[in-house]
């Protein structure tokens, strides 16, 4: 278990080296971005920048300054709001997408395993053929659509919901669905394949053979090794969720940091552009290398890899 | 009679996409007390289906029982409610399968395997369980039995994980074992062990055993009685001397006579031309007949009359009819 | 002589005593091969064709390419012409698909984004095919170090968050069609290399490969003719997979505002249009590309799936 998650770590690290590093000369790379040249920028923001990135030094020192103000977790200033910082803005938002994303990821992955267990048990049956089907719709309607298509109904045609930002759990219901329902969809089929598959398996057989009941199969032997490869889907899943964040907050005016970003992007505030992926990338990377750590400790060929058998 | 377990006109279909598979075709037969039966045939021939249908193992589609009977213990298993079967499974009938390396589940420890068969079928407490796991642990020769309990299946070598299984399936004290060829995916020295193994329990325990496979040689060491398939159908049985010494049928013939030996230097290996028939519609007459040298008009058209050879042994083949010897005596065949 | 149906069990005809002679036959009965076998491609189409929902899928494919075609060529609308007498007239006999802001036809704009969609959808796949078929076969045939240098890499690029990357190329090189498709490539052959080594890996040892090269065939007739027919199934159903996850990138970002720029149309832009202008009731606007956008991605799914099932060789009959 020790070497596997020292590869992890490592490879975690230089993942985010090179998004770092990425970020910076594509930053510097942008004809007419404040880094190159004169912006109609005024005085107080030209002097923030100056201070923060150092602009009149040589392109390598200003990299390297850089890196040592990310380790100490400055992110920036911002050049549409010169009093904001970056690190202002996430703290204002982050917890909002957080929230937001957390309790979508809770319910698509209870809802989606719950789904997948029940298909792959009724198999070819009608609860299979409807759960499958709406899966499909969940994967294929991208989340914004979604948004769109649940406002339309719920909130303006019905008013069963309200419409914006994020004040009581009222508000929470259609951002989140409409968040959820693509991993959802993408749980529900893999736990299926996955529990079919598991299903087959010969230690089934032998479960069978002994004599245990329906339900212990499932619960007790199956599911353990069915829901592996859903564990390492969660990785991608949760960047999925992240990046959906951006037009979700956007559709229903939640004041999260994916509002903000979108805003940076469309008004061109790269050093928030640049502050806020980089967080983005780090919190992202953190989260696989979680899911990596959770996967490590489930399956006990990798648990027990150093230990050999006899 | 002490017969222990006793088959009858066993049909077994598949239903397929590409139509209706017969694979086993009135298969019938008693295992006695204390005694090792070996079900011998190749791939195909339904020896595992009829071994899975003694256990109610066989996925219902796309398969189902057409007929027959299966009588244990005053009950026809064939019959029984799936509780009252389950009850049975692993408690007074346990089965084996053939690939050890992926009969046991890869994220339970062997110990919590073997205590949940236990507690399945007795009233006991985990740490009663936790005693007899180590004391079956031992009667399988793994050492060690205490620590081994907290390990993976793949902490395990292929011979130590089938031990395992074999001690899984001993621990509720079965009447019968059903072991479906138990040593075909390991190396032969530990073949060896594993059959050793068998007929030590069957001593200790007086277990009866049916044991599936297809390497004769296997059969040899262990067998007291042999039942030969072919294409879904027993087409001769009996005790061990008389098989090995006395084969009737072609197709035992032929099996014998496929074993490489190693004191017959320098003879070419004999093997049996040609492959199972087709069982989507398998023929009326004698299955064996695209294989056989001696084959005659009637095997194609009706299957053969079986034949009692001694207390022990049964053949089904027209050979054994009396014309059948008449005729052969005035003509010699050459088949090549 | 032909074989008898199957009679019934218990009933024991006459065995007539000229039946005891020995059996005429050819010598080649023996080794007769009892049922004809299809190839695999014959037997994956077969299951293809069985699978009603893939089947949709692909007629709405075609239908949506022929329309991406000759839709535009058909309408008497221009796409970008602006009437602004005409803002937003609702779905009718002159306008189908109803009209945005600028007095544009929507039906005519729906297909202009088809085309974009479709062609940003294909060349991506495209391109994430031909070097990830490079990359995962170079790395899966040579193996040993080789492989191990550039599977570390990729491990390395796979923690690169994919959107992310691809927001950020796009600001940096401005939007439009060419950044969208590199952007959308310079990860996405992943996936690809991943599958196409897997495959190599599993095939290099097959023992038809050994007897190949026994034989001294050279490597790259080895690759061509044993290698690639077998490992084409999984690689085409990643291909299906690919384009929609491309097509839905692609309207995301037009989405953000990122993507095409007016007057040109993509589905994103205009589902990005219509979203703003929902609670004044112009439903068409947002609805018609939001429509199109999840049947293309739901038949590229369910086609993907179909052609999955098709052609996993475990479900061989």
């Amino acid at each position: 278990m020790g070497t596997y998650l020292l590869k992890r770590l490592l490879a975690m690290v230089i993942t985010l080296w090179l998004i770092v590093t990425l970020t910076f000369f594509l930053m510097h790379a942008i004809p007419g971005s404040p880094f190159n040249e004169e912006r109609n920028t005024s005085e107080i923001v030209q002097q923030n920048l100056e201070a923060h990135y150092h602009l009149n030094e040589p392109l390598m020192v200003q990299y390297f300054l850089y890196l040592k103000s990310l380790v100490s977790l400055d992110f920036g200033p911002s050049i549409t709001q010169p009093s904001q910082t970056v690190n202002d803005l996430l703290g204002r938002g982050f917890p909002i997408s957080f929230e937001l994303g957390m309790i979508t990821l809770v319910i698509a992955v209870l809802s989606g395993i719950i789904l997948g267990i029940l298909a792959a048990l009724r198999h070819n049956r009608i609860i299979d053929y409807m759960a499958m089907t709406f899966a499909v719709l969940g994967i294929s309607i991208p989340n914004f659509v979604m948004a769109t298509l649940l406002i339309q109904e719920l909130a303006v045609n019905r008013g069963i919901f309200p419409v914006a930002t994020w004040t009581s759990w009222h508000h929470m219901v259609l951002p989140t669905l409409a968040l959820a329902t693509g991993p959802m969809a993408i749980i529900a089929r893999l736990t299926r394949s996955s529990m079919l598959e598991v299903l087959t398996q010969d230690y089934i057989r032998t479960a069978r053979a002994k004599g245990l009941s329906p339900i212990k199969i499932v619960f007790k032997h199956a599911l353990r090794n069915a829901l592996l490869p859903v564990v390492t889907v969660l990785g991608t899943l949760a960047a999925g969720i992240l990046t959906g964040t951006f037009v979700i907050e956007q559709i229903f005016a939640i004041p999260g940091m994916g509002k903000y970003f979108v805003e940076s992007i469309n008004q061109r505030d790269y050093p928030v552009i640049m502050g806020t992926t980089v967080f983005y990338s780090a919190f992202l990377i953190l989260m696989l290398f979680l899911v990596d750590l959770a996967y490590g400790f489930l399956d006990p060929r990798i648990k027990l890899h150093k230990k050999e058998a006899k | 009679m002490n017969q222990v377990l006793s088959v009858q006109d066993l049909h077994v279909h598949f239903s397929t996409y590409g139509g209706e598979v017969k694979a086993v075709r009135g298969v019938s037969f008693d295992l006695h007390k204390g005694e090792t039966l070996a079900i011998v045939g190749e791939s195909g021939c339904g020896k595992s289906v009829t071994s899975q249908s003694i256990m109610r193992l066989i996925p219902s589609p796309p398969g189902k029982v057409t007929n027959g009977r299966i009588l244990f213990k005053g009950k026809d298993l064939l019959n029984v409610t799936e509780p009252q079967m389950r009850k049975i499974r692993g408690a007074d009938i346990s089965m084996i399968f053939q690939d050890p390396m992926t009969a046991l589940n890869p994220t339970l420890t062997i110990g919590e395997q073997i205590i949940e068969g236990i507690l399945q079928h007795n009233d006991v407490s985990k740490k009663q369980a936790r005693q007899k796991a180590i004391e079956m642990l031992t009667l399988v020769s793994i050492p060690n039995p205490e620590e081994r309990l907290k390990q993976y299946p793949h902490q395990f070598s292929g011979g130590m994980r089938q031990r395992i299984v074999i001690a899984m399936s001993l621990v509720c004290e079965p009447d019968v074992i059903i072991a479906d060829e138990p040593t075909t995916a390991l190396d032969v020295t530990i073949q060896a062990q594993i059959l050793e193994l068998f007929k030590e329990i069957q001593q200790k325990t007086g277990v009866s055993i049916i044991l599936i496979t297809h390497d004769l040689g296997v059969v040899a060491q262990v067998a007291d009685r042999i039942a030969v398939m072919y294409a879904g159908k027993i087409v001769e049985e009996g005790n061990r001397r008389e098989i090995f010494y006395h084969p009737q049928h072609p197709y035992t013939q032929g099996l014998l006579k496929s074993v490489p030996r190693l004191d017959l230097d320098g003879e070419d290996l004999i093997p049996i031309p040609g492959s199972p028939p087709d069982l989507f519609s398998p023929p009326v007459g004698c299955p064996f007949v695209p294989r056989c040298e001696k084959a005659m008009e009637v095997c194609d058209r009706v299957y053969p009359a079986k034949t009692q050879l001694s207390n022990d042994h049964h053949v089904d083949c027209w050979l054994q009819d009396k014309r059948a010897k008449t005729m052969l005596s005035s003509i010699s065949l050459t088949f090549r | 002589m032909g074989v008898p149906k199957h009679q019934e069990p218990n009933v024991t005809p006459d065995v007539l005593d000229e039946w005891f002679t020995p059996k005429k036959r050819n010598k080649d009965d023996a080794e007769a091969v009892v049922r004809p076998s299809l190839s695999y491609w014959q037997d994956a189409w077969k299951r293809l064709v069985k699978n009603k929902l893939a089947m949709l899928g692909f007629v709405f494919l075609i239908g949506l390419i022929v329309m991406a075609v000759i839709g535009p060529i058909i309408s008497p609308h221009d796409v970008t012409k602006q009437t602004l007498s005409n803002q937003n007239l609702p779905p009718s006999g002159d306008h189908w698909f109803g009209t945005d802001d600028m007095g544009r036809d929507v039906f005519t704009r729906t297909w202009y984004g088809a085309r974009i969609s479709l062609f940003v959808g294909f060349m991506a796949a495209l391109i994430d095919f031909v070097i990830g078929i490079v990359y995962g076969g170079v790395a899966g045939y040579k193996g040993g170090k080789t492989d191990n240098v550039m599977m570390r890499i990729v491990e390395i690029l796979y923690g690169l968050p994919y959107l992310l990357v691809v927001i950020l190329l796009m600001v940096v090189m401005g939007p439009g069609l060419l950044t969208i498709i590199v952007a959308l490539t310079v990860t996405g052959w992943i996936g690809m290399a991943r599958i196409v080594r897997g495959q190599v890996l599993q095939i290099k040892n097959y023992e038809f490969i050994l007897a190949s090269k026994t034989f001294g065939t050279k490597t790259a007739r080895i690759i061509r003719k044993n290698l690639l027919p077998n490992t084409m199934g999984p690689i085409i159903v990643q291909m299906t997979l690919t384009v929609p996850s491309a097509i839905f990138a692609e309207a995301f970002l037009s989405f953000l505002g990122l993507g095409i720029q007016a007057p040109y149309a993509s589905w994103g832009v205009m589902a990005n249009d219509g979203l703003s202008t929902i609670l004044s009731g112009y439903w068409w606007r947002l609805f018609f590309p939001a429509l199109f956008i999840s049947l293309t991605m739901f038949s590229f799914n369910v086609l993907g799936d179909g052609l999955q099932d098709a052609l996993d060789p475990k479900l061989r009959r």
